[in-house]
């Protein structure tokens, strides 16, 4: 069967420099499937320049990959015409990060609601789709008589977040790229959020990329996590196992820096190797490689390969060599 | 430095008003606190509950149709007390930074990308001491610079040529430029990773610390406050309902709000438990009548829909806003609310 959403051998390289000598490859070699059948919340994690949200506009078909292909429904998403765009367009959301800039100052918040509705012809009638806009906009917690008629300034980072989500709600969308949806919501109001996301998968049958920073709510949301560094899959796999039990050097880092809500699990045991912002040129190796308290010679020479600890987890990372090398293949990852 | 010490800052029924064309839009309600040298308070509550509100009130930094109605807000300084809010333009300009310094939200991306972050330095202590010489300020900028673990080529770079955190450590080294007694950072991590986060929150208190200034961490990352500060003061629809030290906060919240608040935390063992808070915060524009968290509480009684709550001061140093508590045995009749320093030091 052909899955909804595959990702093969992915990679993506920005050009910089005055004249597009640079090279910066923000992912590299990204293997993904999602199965319409099985409708999953995938977290995306990493930090900025992991290359989470290239990935997110790599689905979109906002960005074309340098190398290998992404595929919607068994076609590749940058030669879609016609009524396949048209449907990949409506069944394909995205919320993104930042709930300033996707309003437009000019038009009140109902604009950004009302246009999907007109241009799929959701509604038959202005009632209807007043209707339909009140009904997304409760779903994430706001009501509608606030918010309606407002102008974008009006209103918080919160509740301009919520409208974006409640937009893409609107469509009932087949999968829904989700950028740090909950990022500037409330943290009373995230349950919420991530509550309508599950619905979404629960009774809409909808796939999400849960693409975050913010591993405690990939924990709770999603079904199978994908961690990123530096464009690479370091580890992968259901979310439980990733999050109760990391392999890879840096997600224990990541998980040891989460500041959970509990006085008596004091972040930070681990020590810190290096600062943010110091990446080491590492040439052929690792990307870790520098900032890993584990790193052994051979990390600097070549980039370990995944390797898969179980059926539901693959790492990339020498420390398990030992262990059978996995297929790229992270398909039910 | 210990925590005994007379507070270092006395907030008293501070009020701001904010008049709007549908209505006025009272965003600080009657809030009063105290605060210790080398304190750290953490100030929660949803968007629009007024807690940017009562930051840039601190700061005298509220522009009409915003107003600070009443109130008082004392700091100690070693040339003795000062009213922030009885302060004339010139002094409280003066105050600002060298008694109070102020992290806005987002303020990394606030540095002005056409100059260089020395020069930005420069420009404030200009700003805010223009009696030093040109080499002191100089000086004092890069050991600012320093004291927040960046490196000393820092100062001649532009602020696109620096990381997220690199830039929040910028703005952390200017808000300490002068030595402030308070200083109030308002979600100064909420855009950065975590690893990134957790060094920039361990630098800031590591010199918040050596200042032993006291601070006032504003976000909605009760997991971050957790981890952070010493005591936690939750706002609701402009008003204090809970002030805790952070260990009761967590372990035995008071106040129905708060309890509702942590029990939505996504914890490691809690997954896929989603309790979010019912109802939507109320539009300070139509208050309900009585406890303003009435239609959302799950304890609500009669009482609390007809009367405002009593302020309940407890013999543990703990304040809630809460019917509930009113004429509970266990609570210490107005006792003062201050901190007990074994509570404050974790």
């Amino acid at each position: 069967m052909t899955p909804l959403l595959e990702l093969r051998n992915v990679s993506k390289a920005y050009m910089r420099g005055v004249f597009g000598r640079e090279r910066f490859v923000a992912l590299q070699g990204v293997d993904l499937a999602l199965d319409e059948a099985r409708p999953t919340i995938i977290a995306i994690a990493g930090e900025s320049g992991s290359g989470k949200s290239t990935l997110g506009l790599l689905v979109l078909g906002l960005l074309q990959p340098t190398e290998g292909v992404v595929l919607y429904r068994g076609k590749a998403v940058s030669t879609l015409r016609g009524a396949d765009y048209q449907r990949f367009r409506r069944e394909v959301q995205a919320v993104f990060q930042d709930p300033f800039a996707v309003f437009n100052p000019f038009y009140k918040v109902d604009h950004l609601l009302q246009v999907p509705i007109e241009k799929f012809k959701l509604a038959r009638s202005r009632h209807e789709a007043r209707r339909m806009m009140e009904d997304a906009l409760q779903a994430v917690g706001l009501r509608p008589e606030e918010v309606l008629g407002r102008y974008p300034h009006q209103l918080s980072g919160g509740q301009r977040q919520r409208i974006a989500v409640a937009r893409a709600l609107v469509l009932k969308p087949r999968l829904l790229v989700a950028d740090e949806p909950v990022s500037m919501v409330d943290a009373s109001l995230r349950a919420a959020i991530l509550e309508s996301l599950r619905r979404m998968r629960d009774e809409h049958g909808i796939s999400i990329l849960y693409i975050t920073h913010d591993l405690t709510t990939a924990y709770h949301v999603a079904d199978s996590i994908l961690v990123l560094y530096a464009g690479r899959v370091v580890e992968a796999g259901e979310v439980e196992r990733v999050i109760r039990a990391p392999k890879h050097p840096y997600t224990q880092l990541l998980i040891d820096s989460i500041p959970w809500p509990d006085v008596t699990q004091p972040w930070g045991s681990k020590p810190l190797a290096k600062r943010e912002g110091e990446r080491a040129s590492v040439g052929s190796g690792c990307r870790f490689a520098p900032r890993c308290p584990s790193a052994m010679p051979h990390c600097w020479q070549r980039v370990p390969p995944l390797y898969r600890l179980a059926p539901e987890h693959v790492v990339a990372c020498y420390l398990y060599e030992s262990e059978q090398a996995a297929q790229a293949d992270i398909a039910r990852a | 430095m210990t925590l005994q010490e007379s507070p270092v800052l006395r907030v008293r029924d501070l009020r701001v008003t904010y008049y709007t064309d549908a209505g006025r839009v009272t965003a600080v309600n009657g809030v009063s606190f105290d605060l210790a040298a080398g304190e750290r308070l953490g100030l929660v509550g949803e968007s629009g509950c007024g807690k940017s509100t009562l930051a840039l009130a601190l700061m005298r930094m509220i522009k009409p149709p915003g107003r600070i109605e009443s109130g008082s807000a004392v700091v100690r300084t070693e040339h003795g007390e000062m009213d922030l809010l009885a302060l004339d333009e010139e002094s409280m300009r003066k105050a600002r930074l060298s008694v109070i310094s102020y992290i806005p939200q987002g303020a990394m991306n606030a540095l002005n990308p056409v100059l260089r972050v020395g020069q930005q330095m420069l420009d404030a202590l200009q700003a805010h001491a223009p009696h030093l010489s040109r080499a002191e300020m100089r000086a004092r900028a890069e050991a600012a610079l320093a004291s927040v673990e960046l490196p000393k080529d820092v100062f001649d770079r532009y602020p696109h040529e620096l990381s997220g955190g690199m830039k929040q450590r910028v703005c952390i080294a200017i808000g300490i430029l002068l030595s402030p007694r308070v200083i109030i950072a308002d979600e100064p991590t909420s855009a950065l990773d975590v690893v990134v986060q957790r060094q920039v929150m361990e630098t800031l208190q590591r010199v918040q610390e050596q200042l032993g200034a006291a601070l006032i961490l504003i976000g909605h990352d009760m997991g971050l406050m957790a981890q952070v500060t010493h005591r936690v003061a939750v706002m609701y629809a402009g008003q204090f309902v809970e002030v805790s030290p952070v260990q009761a906060m967590f372990t035995q919240p008071l106040h129905p709000y708060t309890q509702a608040l942590i029990q939505s935390l996504p914890r490691l063992d809690n997954r896929g438990v989603f309790r979010s808070l019912p109802g939507v915060a109320p539009s300070l524009l139509r208050l309900p009548s009585g406890c303003v968290f009435h239609p959302r509480c799950a304890q609500v009684m009669e009482v609390c829909r007809r009367e405002p709550p009593p302020a309940v001061h407890t013999a543990d140093a703990r304040f809630v806003l809460c019917h509930l508590y009113g004429d509970d045995e266990n609570v210490a009749p107005r006792a003062t609310l201050t901190t007990s320093p074994q509570e404050v030091r974790r």
